[in-house]
């Protein structure tokens, strides 16, 4: 029995002052900076203090990627149609209207064209906020149609890549999503186009594991959780700690499989130089 | 007679012993007539019995440790297999096991996962699980096969690709992906096979083909279903469900259109006759491979990637 009955609500949890970009202030996880909404988007959501890059969505990166005003959508209401009737604790039916009112988007991508420093490109993003990130048919589609629209307008396609993987709630309809991306991005490199891909926090399983991996070149953000299998069920696979860093964008870099590093702010510019210099 | 029973075959197994030990008796024409009775009847219970399996009973039957592997299959199949080692880089896998042989007039590049029997064949073959260099070990050899134009036939039975710390270091992801670049515009015919357990991307990174067979007990999905159970149902407890609700067996996956042909299997299944399940699968090999070297290799790939670029049900 407490000795004091608390008469208010509860002190709301640490977490929710966490949440952004709904409050004005934002307390950075890693350095615990507050930071103010305003500075967090000129800096575009990364810690002015320790340069801690928080988890942004399509919205976001679009407008980091694309000169303004040029962006055009496709597909923007593709969604999920449940061809299993999956059903777990919560049917897969009700978990899509729920993910698509909690966070305003169809799906865990978004794909357009656009411009890039005055230069032709088509942009898929993915959501991370949607089911995780998780790849099912419509992520796989819509990926596969922004490959195809590069390959068939000859423009260069970047892929930005937030996902836990594939989508358990589509079975095996998701895994071939890896093999269909995949094929659509052999096609286009075939053809002599280039497809950058830009891996962010985190990206993992079945999503890694195709056009994740796949660009002629790959670049990371700092600190993001890169991988195939995810680091719990590594712990328990091997039964020992993962040693500091294991499995972020340093680490791939140096063991090979990203080419380079890049700050969220200088993104736009290393892609568009990449790009120059790869094409006429 | 298979030493493993499972729980759902153990009626079967008990009429079956007591023939056995009838047979002991089978002078006497009144017990002859009698073991042929009971014979029937074993026949009956067993068609009745698999024709009701649940989606988990068939799991459970893909990974009975008695069903014929990779090397049974290459075994009873082909003649001249010449297995090949190592991914030129780092190491050979032994958890995937590939090499050239003869399919009677076909020569043919043979790629397959590989588990083992016992607990010390089982941690040589690290359980079927590969790591990278075992992608990377397939991959090259496709590539050899590409240079010669040879048809590859790809067989798989994994219960996943190795999660582990080397693995990721060693990039489990890249690798599995690249296959599945390579394997799209691959200048021959390749043709898949699921035998026993197709889990996930371990499965489907040497799993794209012209041609998708899946053996009639066995299973492919994006997921196991004890994994399902426990990220969905946060419990390992669902697994019966799980295997349920992924719909990942021949019938299911043939529905979906992600297969093109369900191989038969010898009542009871495969373990209980390797040499019959292996020439009904070698019949079937046959046949796909006449059909695919009708086919210009240009108009192959385009319709291999188109085969892919079709998966998937959405709308708007």
């Amino acid at each position: 029995m407490a000795w004091f009955r608390r008469s208010k609500e509860n002190i709301a949890p640490a977490t929710a002052k966490k949440e952004m970009p709904d409050g004005m202030w934002t307390k950075c996880d890693k350095c615990d900076e507050i930071i103010h909404k305003m500075e967090l988007e000129q800096h575009m959501y990364t810690c002015p203090k320790c340069d801690r890059h928080f988890r942004i969505g399509s919205k976001e990166y679009f407008k980091i990627l694309f000169d303004d005003g040029t962006f055009k959508e496709y597909d923007h209401k593709m969604r999920s149609v449940d061809p299993l009737k999956f059903k777990d604790t919560k049917r897969y039916r009700e978990r899509i209207p729920d993910a698509i009112k909690k966070t305003g988007l169809y799906d865990a991508v978004r794909w357009g064209t656009g411009k890039m420093n005055e230069r032709n490109v088509v942009i898929a993003c993915m959501d991370f906020a949607f089911i995780g990130g998780s790849m099912g048919s419509v992520v796989g589609e819509k990926i596969g149609r922004a490959i195809d629209r590069g390959w068939k307008t000859k423009t260069p396609v970047i892929i930005v890549s937030s996902s836990g993987g594939a989508r358990m709630m589509e079975g095996a309809y998701s895994l071939m999503q890896m093999a269909k991306t995949s094929a659509k991005l052999a096609r286009l490199g075939d053809a002599g186009i280039p497809f950058i891909s830009i891996l962010t926090d985190p990206t993992t399983g079945g999503v890694t594991a195709s056009y994740s991996m796949l660009g002629d070149v790959n670049l990371a953000e700092p600190g993001a959780l890169i991988g195939f299998a995810g680091p719990r069920v590594i712990k328990q696979t091997i039964g020992k700690d993962l040693p500091p860093g294991f499995q972020r964008s340093e680490f791939l870099l140096e063991h090979g499989f990203v080419d380079m590093i890049v700050h969220r702010k200088e993104m736009k510019g290393t892609v568009s130089t990449l790009l120059s210099l790869m094409t006429q | 007679m298979a030493k493993v029973t499972l729980e759902f075959e153990k009626p079967i197994f008990e009429l079956e012993q007591k023939v056995e030990e009838m047979r002991k008796y089978a002078d006497n024409p009144d017990i002859a007539q009698e073991i042929e009775k009971i014979e029937k009847r074993v026949n009956q219970l067993q068609r009745s019995i698999f024709s009701g399996l649940t989606r988990w009973q068939k799991v459970q039957l893909a990974r009975h440790p008695e069903r014929p592997y990779t090397l049974d299959y290459i075994n009873l199949m082909t003649t001249d297999f010449l297995e090949l080692h190592g991914d030129r880089t780092f190491k050979d896998d032994k958890a995937i096991v590939a090499g050239f042989a003869k399919l009677d007039g076909h020569r043919v590049m043979m790629i397959g996962h590989q588990k083992g029997r016992d607990t010390k064949s089982n941690l040589y073959r690290n359980f079927g699980m590969p790591n990278p260099e075992g992608y990377r070990k397939a991959l090259r050899l496709m590539k050899l096969a590409e240079k010669f134009k040879k048809p590859v036939i790809t067989l798989l039975d994994t219960p996943g690709a190795f999660p582990g710390l080397e693995a990721e270091e060693r990039g489990q992801a890249e690798a599995i992906a690249r296959n599945l670049y390579e394997m799209s515009h691959l200048k021959v015919p390749i043709i898949v096979v699921i035998i026993g357990e197709g889990a996930s991307g371990g499965a489907l990174g040497i799993g794209v083909g012209d041609r998708i067979l899946m053996l009639e007990y066995s299973w492919y999905s994006v997921i196991s279903p004890e994994s399902c159970s426990s990220i969905l149902w946060r419990s390992w407890d669902y697994k019966e469900q799980a295997a349920e609700a992924l719909q990942l067996t021949a019938p299911d996956l043939k529905k979906q259109g992600i297969i093109d042909e369900i191989v038969p299997e010898p009542l009871g299944g495969a373990q209980r006759d390797h040499a019959k399940a292996a020439a009904i699968l070698k019949g079937q090999l046959l046949a796909e491979l006449k059909h695919l070297s009708k086919i210009k290799i240009d108009k192959l790939i385009e319709k291999r990637i188109e085969k892919f670029s079709k998966m998937g049900e959405f709308s708007g």
